[in-house]
């Protein structure tokens, strides 16, 4: 038997990609004298774009699967690999890297305006974006796993970087803590698993669980403990209580990747997990993750009625909006289909929030340069002066909020809503339907107030803010715009990504 | 060509609101309301020319979702076509000549054509899921129209009035979500065609009353049924003349036109199970309304609560599950936008020269002050009351005469008590209306407005704009065959014969 491994390199080439860059950009850092030091954060944007390009040639033969780590199989025992090419991987691939690209985008005004190490910053971004493609391919739980702390332990040190800041140093320490513990309990839940099942490839999980042997509260209890160490990643209530703080203490592009590209990592393991490897185990995990999902919109968006602070507003609408990702997964195994037919809806939502939400945080990260605060009333009559980002940040909105004109938003909430009404989990989708009237609310009070009329009693500060945009957040704010208002006409490429 | 039209009817309006959103701003402030007008008439001459071809059009658009782009116009949705082209574009006639106080033509008159692509997209749809995508799309432009434009007296009232508005009709649409997305999951189509001629087939009986009261929540909030309606005199108070002309004279019908055009044929079983509820609470809203109207102090509040009463016939129209009623309710659809349309009109002109609309400030003399606007206005109650001859009178006689003689699957002796009970509205209706021209238009005029210079009679312009709602409340009154012979049809089959 060859035991010999032969990698495919095109099939690691996006993640091999964007850790080769972020090594360069390190060692390049140290070469630049300090007025050229933005370079550093173009270069990352183009090893992205590369990593991004290489995806095209995936996609062209994915009928192919390309895998790559392979064990070979034995007599009745399929060979498993811990790398795998297929639709659901290219598309969280390419969701990272894009996202990554408007991350760096951003950050290139607010890694001068702050007098962030740029070489660091962009070393731990790549470091960490690097992570996050290579968990959309992972398919064995300790490369998850791997995969998964890849993505966090250099997100701890970008909200660290504003060093100057005690609220960063507060933010980066709480992530630290809860992503530690969150580790923990996984790896303690996983390795239940391992125990009972002796594998590690989560199609032979899903193989091993089966068998009605393995069946009891030992594996039950694996399970739920690895969907609370995901929970935290997620940021589902009761495991959120880090996410506000930490958005606010970071750097505003920092909160814009935890949000969007980490949070879709975290999310793209918990279905895989919970999808392929748990598979048997449905009947214990969808209730449970239907009660997580009834839970953390509610909380979500009830706390974020309540908040004037733009970062911390959209925090907690994240919260809330991974509930309505978890919908899906919630309903599962029911009404005797396979559990693999909820994963295009949630995979449909992440897509479209990470669109919608990159938007809304291209404009906070802009009227955050000027106005450091960042309430929402800075945003004041935005739409007086600076017409085209106001209507940017209202456009995303209203596309968080689900309704036209962002038919992206209302699309894919009629997709999330149609998996509990086809599996006939009729109570998901009411209390869902109430939680999208409360989101409105306050997405809409936002909204108006962009538009509000300025108070005639004004002092000169308050005066409706005018700014000159860089190219760089320009780019941002105009990707995010165009793709949310192409994917409204069109959203077929984000709804039947899996297809 | 002609399959080209029902597009073409969104795509007019729609790319007027964009051309209003890419304009340099001071020029499209100048030319704002003229765009409009032209942009709005093009839409009117579509729309006549879309309801006499009644072509169809299906093309996927979001094939994974089951998402259809299916038009079609027919009877029951032609004359609601017309009637918001209509009205739309006598709005922003009137805009031309009545400028709005909070100024921002361009950003009014965008968002007025952005609600008429929801309007008329809403009475076209022939996709359930189209159909509430277009159901939403109205929520955004009236919301902001309450907000920015409304009557700030009250600090804050009209926020929150915009507010309860959306909130209201959100709340009701996302159960009407689940209600159609219910329909889907059972017969795995969104076709609206396709479902009515199953006539509730591959539905069961416990299903079907699910999915209707559902639908019916998210109609009922947006006609307004009593106990869902107090969003409705809030939103009126508050909203400019034009949004409230467009919010009376169209968008309630959104929510009577889901009833029949979705409801009624798609879960004939939860209808006929449901519909005695339904009765009840329409002609409770009758006469809730217009006790309402008595106590009232505001005269748009008061025509907002009369909008209670008289969607309340509506209902009661559609509660029968006759042709007779449905009828009825389509044709009082059409009657009361065209006259509470004109109501609100003649009572945003009369706040606009008082600044005021409290009855008591107002005093009476209207006739005194300006002959020409206190006439219309009686014109207007006494229409509204359904005198014989104007067009309130056929719409609301109908779905009485349809609760004489229910659906054989209904009660009869139930629903003629709902007929008495309703005819007691009538006689209310009657009191309050007559009580309304007495206080305002009769009598003299109190000290403060007889000196009181600024306060002019209707102008020409005004005239020019509300004359032909006055020559359609009259031929709709003297010829209600017009309407009828058209609908008619349609509602035979789509009650299934």
């Amino acid at each position: 038997m060859d035991r010999i491994q032969s990698i495919d390199y095109l099939a690691i080439a996006p993640p091999l990609i964007v850790a080769l860059t972020a090594i360069g950009v390190l060692v390049l850092d140290l070469f630049l004298p300090a007025g050229r030091k933005a370079v550093v954060g173009w270069i990352g944007i183009a090893g992205l774009g590369v990593a991004a390009l290489m995806l095209f040639p995936l996609a062209g033969e994915r009928d192919q699967h390309r895998a790559t780590f392979c064990v070979p199989g034995e007599g009745l025992v399929l060979p498993a690999c811990s790398y795998v090419v297929d639709d659901l991987t290219l598309v969280f691939q390419a969701l990272v890297l894009a996202g990554a690209v408007v991350v760096l985008l951003l950050s290139l005004d607010t890694v001068r305006d702050s007098r962030l190490p740029a070489g660091e910053y962009s070393f731990l971004l790549l470091a960490s974006v690097a992570g996050a493609v290579t968990l959309a391919a992972s398919r064995d739980i300790l490369t998850l796993v791997v995969a998964l702390e890849v993505v966090s332990l250099p997100a701890f040190a970008l909200v660290a970087l504003r060093r100057f800041d005690s609220r960063s140093s507060e933010a980066a320490l709480k992530l630290f803590l809860v992503s530690v513990v969150s580790t923990a309990v996984m790896l303690f839940g996983l390795s239940l698993i391992y125990g009972l099942t002796g594998a590690v490839h989560l199609d032979r999980i899903a193989t091993a669980l089966a068998d009605p042997g393995v069946r009891g509260p030992a594996a039950t209890l694996g399970v739920v403990l690895a969907i609370a160490g995901f929970g935290f990643k997620v940021a589902a209530v009761p495991f959120h209580f880090w996410a506000p703080d930490t958005y606010e203490g970071a750097p505003v592009p920092i909160a814009a990747y935890l949000s969007v590209v980490s949070k879709a990592a975290g999310f793209v393991g918990l279905a895989l997990l919970l999808t392929v490897g748990f598979e048997p185990y449905a009947d214990v995990w969808a209730p449970a993750v239907a009660v997580l999902a009834a839970v953390t919109m509610t909380v979500g968006n009830l706390v974020a009625l309540r908040q004037r602070h733009a970062v911390r507003l959209l925090a907690w609408s994240s919260i809330a909006q991974s509930g309505y990702m978890l919908v899906p997964l919630g309903s599962a195994g029911r009404a005797d289909s396979s559990v693999a037919d909820v994963l295009p809806a949630t995979v449909a939502y992440v897509l479209a929030y990470a669109v919608m939400n990159l938007g809304a945080f291209a404009v906070v990260t802009l009227v955050g340069r000027h106005r450091a605060a960042n309430r929402i009333e800075d945003y004041r009559s935005l739409g007086r002066t600076e017409p085209l980002t106001a209507f940017a940040l209202a456009f995303s909105l209203a596309c968080l909020a689900g309704l036209p004109p962002g038919l992206l938003g209302l699309f894919a909430k009629v997709v999330v809503f149609q998996a509990p009404i086809e599996q006939g989990v009729g109570w998901l989708a009411v209390v869902m339907a109430v939680n999208v009237v409360i989101g409105l609310y306050y997405y809409l009070a936002w909204a108006a107030v962009l538009y509000a009329r300025a108070p005639d009693t004004s002092p000169a500060a308050v005066r409706p803010p005018s700014y000159r945009i860089s190219v760089s957040d320009g780019l941002a704010i105009g990707i995010t715009l165009g793709a949310s208002l192409w994917l409204s006409v069109l959203p077929r490429m984000v709804l039947e990504a899996l297809d | 060509m002609s399959e080209a039209l029902l597009p073409l009817l969104l795509a007019v309006p729609l790319a007027g609101s964009m051309l209003m959103l890419v304009l340099p701003g001071p020029l499209a402030e100048r030319i704002a309301a003229q765009l409009g007008v032209v942009v709005a008439g093009a839409t009117t001459v579509v729309a006549g020319w879309a309801a006499a071809a009644a072509e169809d059009v299906d093309v996927a658009w979001v094939p994974s979702l089951g998402l259809r782009f299916h038009l079609g116009i027919d009877g029951i949705s032609a004359p609601l076509v017309l009637l918001t082209a209509g009205l739309t574009f006598l709005c922003l006639v009137y805009t031309l000549r009545v400028r709005p106080a909070a100024g921002r033509l361009r950003a009014l008159v965008g968002l007025v054509l952005l609600l008429e692509v929801g309007m008329l997209g809403t009475f076209v749809a022939l996709d359930l899921l189209l159909f509430f995508v277009f159901f939403e799309v109205v929520l955004l432009p009236m919301w902001f129209v309450i907000a920015q434009w409304g009557d700030d007296t009250v600090p804050g009232a009209r926020v929150a009035a915009a507010n309860k508005f959306i909130l209201y009709t959100l709340l009701g649409s996302a159960v009407m979500l689940l209600g159609i997305l219910l329909v889907r999951a059972e017969t795995g189509t969104f076709d609206m065609v396709a479902l009515a001629e199953a006539d509730g087939a591959g539905m069961s009986r416990g299903v079907q009353i699910l999915a209707f009261l559902a639908l019916a929540l998210g109609f009922a909030v947006k006609a307004p049924m009593w106990p869902l309606h107090s969003w409705l005199p809030d939103a009126h108070t508050s909203a400019p003349t034009i949004g409230s002309v467009l919010l009376a004279g169209v968008l309630l019908k959104m929510g009577t036109y889901g009833l029949v055009r979705i409801a009624l044929p798609i879960v004939p079983e939860g209808a006929e199970v449901l519909a005695p509820f339904l009765g009840a609470f329409a002609v409770v809203g009758i006469i809730y309304g217009a006790l309402a109207c008595l106590a009232q102090r505001d005269l748009k509040r008061l025509i907002a609560f009369s909008s209670v009463g008289h969607m309340g016939f509506v209902l009661l129209g559609i509660a029968t599950l006759t042709p007779v009623g449905v009828n009825g309710a389509l044709f009082a659809n059409v009657a009361h936008g065209l006259i509470t349309g004109l109501l609100f009109f003649l009572v945003g002109a009369i706040k606009d020269r008082h600044h005021t609309a409290d009855l008591e400030e107002l005093g009476g003399g209207l006739y005194d002050r300006a002959p020409r606007l206190g006439g219309l206005l009686v014109f207007g109650a006494i229409a509204s009351v359904g005198l014989p001859g104007l067009a309130g009178f056929w719409g609301e006689m109908l779905a009485l005469l349809g609760a004489f003689d229910p659906d054989p699957a209904l009660h009869r002796g139930y629903f003629l008590v709902l007929m008495g009970l309703a005819g007691l509205g009538v006689v209310l209706t009657t009191v309050y209306l007559v009580t309304l021209v007495r206080r305002v238009a009769q009598g003299q005029s109190v000290a403060r407005w007889r000196d009181a210079v600024l306060l002019g009679d209707a102008t020409p312009a005004e005239l020019a704009v509300w004359s032909p709602i006055v020559v359609l409340v009259l031929v709709l009154g003297l010829w209600p065959a017009l309407l009828l012979d058209v609908t008619d049809p349609v509602v035979r089959s789509v009650l299934g014969g």
